[in-house]
């Protein structure tokens, strides 16, 4: 019935579409922002234990340790190996003159663990010269431009001059800096004002040991902290929750979303539904039963709703098809998960708008279609 | 031609009204509309209820066909008495017995003629496919079988009102309730789509009532109660009716 009322049919499936893209949309940046948060950890892959002061909260703002305390740990029973890490800023400059702060990592030089593990350009073993860095790809565009990549260029890192041996898939991180991945003890010596030291240590268990297990034997035998990559991320993941404006400002942009759909789906179908009434009326005086034409209704709005949401969601697969090599939205896809959930919550919108109008035309007496 | 009118029927009666009353409202504002009202229409009859505005034809309408509940009095419909009906079986009652055309045709926009008239089938479990066949063998009787496939809004208000008879007459039932059939149409086509009612929907074993303000179509009844202020004040035949108005 309701196709019979094209602009209004259309109303709905745009209203339902928009209302659906803008909320699978926002959904999947602020899952995509929170994922950043945790890319230094996660990319990260050949040790999964994180070692840090009892005070660091997450992986973004660390308080030094000692190599006292890498030894300390290497001490602790069930422990295969322990490394240190740093992680810290530092500032790049080419050799034209274009800066850029950088996330430096320095990583083991004896293992290099804490190297991502795909390469782009260059393997992990030009890393083992002096002085070789490498970089991800947003700092090689940044400071060299667009591919093919030219290993041997040469960076000014904090006092230090280094050669870019690899570029390296690294995975975006929260502040969209470059990242530069040198030895730990050329490191050092490249960051800014930060105390140079270790910032983590990271250690594998050995095999037998769960990794929670070993956790809080490291903890009880050097009072540092202890934490899985996997929690490690989900801490860090929660600090940014907790403690910065990103869930409010998604917040209010997803829930503007869910009730603009609300709305003018409720909105059209009260409309709707009032325009007909004397329709409904003339059907239940036939003798049609309510509950066939509210069924008869419920129907229709189920029909609108899954076409508006395909076009919404297809709207935004599409963006992020479009979108996936540029350099600033990379990361950001639409899982399947919150297209479930933006299903489940518009369907529970459309649901309600549908029931709330659809109520009167149970009420409605069938003796009004004899009134003029 | 007249003669066999009033000849046609079987006598029996397929509505019985005995003392019916009805009012609405409550204290000051109570307005007592039928007082009492005594009406029979009778099987292969077409009988026609005449009345000024306000009368209560449209109330009394209501509650033959069980969309009203009436205060006082007995109403007797296909030989079941409306009180003991409760509100589910009323509107199934009505889906099987009662044929309903309204002054305002009520066809719904979005379903083609064919598919509005075979709305009763569907609501009572038919197939769309053999509902709609249905639909268009009947639509074929009334001279609309050109137009089944066609949207209300294209159609004209007599065509229409042949649709909403259609959508009445399909299921083929007892009693076919009309209120002011002719009244949204102009003189020419209110006396055109009477004749195809009496033509497709007069049988020896169905009532019709029909309400109506339009003197030109009362030639059409066989029999024509008068109610005024909620009473029917006069039963006469068709053919008696005209001759006292001629
Ligand atoms: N639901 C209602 N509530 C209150 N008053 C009502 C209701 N239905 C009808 N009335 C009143 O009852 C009286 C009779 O109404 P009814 O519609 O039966 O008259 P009618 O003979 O059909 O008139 P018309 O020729 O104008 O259609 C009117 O005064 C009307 O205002
Ligand atoms: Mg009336």
């Amino acid at each position: 019935m309701l196709t019979g009322d094209r602009p209004k049919y259309f109303g709905l499936v745009l209203a339902i579409a928009f209302s659906t893209f803008l909320m699978s949309h926002q959904m999947s940046i602020f899952v995509g922002l929170l994922e950043r948060t945790r890319s230094q950890i996660r990319d990260v892959q050949d040790a999964s234990i994180w070692i840090m002061d009892p005070k660091t909260q997450y992986v973004d703002e660390v308080r030094a340790l000692s190599l006292q305390d890498l030894y300390f740990v290497r001490g602790v029973e069930g422990v295969q190996w322990a490394v240190p890490l740093l992680k810290g800023i530092a500032r790049a400059k080419a050799a034209d003159g274009t800066f850029r702060n950088s996330i430096l990592m320095g990583v083991d030089d004896a293992t290099l663990t804490g190297l991502p593990q795909k390469f782009l350009a260059g393997d992990w073993q030009s890393l083992r010269n002096p002085k070789t860095v490498a970089i991800d790809r947003v700092g090689y565009e940044y400071f060299f431009g667009a591919p093919p990549y030219q290993l041997g260029q040469e960076l000014e890192m904090g006092s230090q001059v280094v050669r870019v041996g690899a570029v390296v898939d690294a995975s975006p991180p929260f502040v969209n800096l470059p990242v530069v991945y040198a030895k730990f003890t050329e490191a050092i010596n490249m960051v800014g004002r930060e105390p140079r030291q270790l910032s983590f240590v990271l250690a594998k268990a050995q095999p037998g040991v769960t990794e929670e297990e070993l956790c809080q034997r490291i903890q009880a035998s050097t009072g540092l902290k202890a934490l899985t990559s996997k929690t490690f991320g989900w801490d860090t993941i929660w600090y940014y929750i907790k403690n910065t404006g990103i869930p409010i400002n998604f917040g209010i942009t997803i829930s503007i979303a869910l009730m603009v759909g609300a709305l003018v789906s409720g909105q059209t179908f009260s409309l709707f539904i009032l325009e007909n009434m004397k329709y409904f009326g003339a059907l239940k005086a036939i003798g049609v039963t309510s509950l066939r034409i509210v069924g008869m209704i419920i129907m229709q709005a189920l029909i609108v709703l899954a076409i508006g949401y395909s076009i919404g969601i297809f709207l935004t697969a599409l963006f992020f098809q479009l979108t996936q090599d540029n350099l600033d939205l990379r990361g950001f896809r639409l899982l399947p998960e919150i297209m479930l959930l933006t299903g489940g919550l518009i369907f529970v919108v459309v649901l309600m708008a549908t029931i709330l109008s659809v109520r009167r035309v149970v009420v409605v007496d069938p003796a009004v279609v004899f009134r003029g | 031609m007249k003669e066999k009118r009033i000849a046609s029927g079987n006598g029996g009666a397929a509505v019985i009204c005995r003392g019916v009353e009805k009012a609405f409202g409550t204290g000051n504002a109570r307005l007592q509309v039928l007082r009492g009202v005594n009406l029979e229409a009778r099987y292969g009859e077409l009988t026609f209820l005449l009345g000024p505005s306000g009368s209560g034809k449209t109330t009394l309408l209501s509650i033959i066909a069980g969309l009203l509940k009436h205060d006082a009095g007995s109403v007797e419909v296909l030989g079941r008495n409306l009180s003991e009906l409760h509100n589910g079986e009323a509107a199934l009652f009505r889906l099987k017995n009662v044929g309903f055309v309204f002054q305002q045709f009520n066809l719904i926009p979005a379903l083609t003629a064919a598919e509005n008239a075979a709305v009763p089938l569907l609501a009572a479990g038919w197939k769309r496919k053999d509902a709609t066949a249905q639909a268009k063998e009947l639509l074929t009787d009334l001279g609309m079988a050109h137009r089944a496939d066609v949207l209300p809004n294209k159609l004209s208000g007599g065509e229409q009102q042949r649709v909403a008879f259609a959508r009445a007459l399909i299921q083929s039932p007892k009693l076919v309730i009309c209120d002011e059939p002719t009244s949204a149409l102009d003189g020419p086509t209110g006396r055109h789509v009477m004749e195809l009612l009496r033509k497709v929907a007069l049988s020896p074993d169905r009532a019709v009532l029909v309400v109506t303000h339009d003197f030109r179509i009362l030639e059409f009844a066989d029999r024509i109660a008068e109610i005024s202020d909620g009473v029917i004040v006069k039963v006469s035949e068709g053919k008696e009716f005209q001759e006292h108005v001629r």
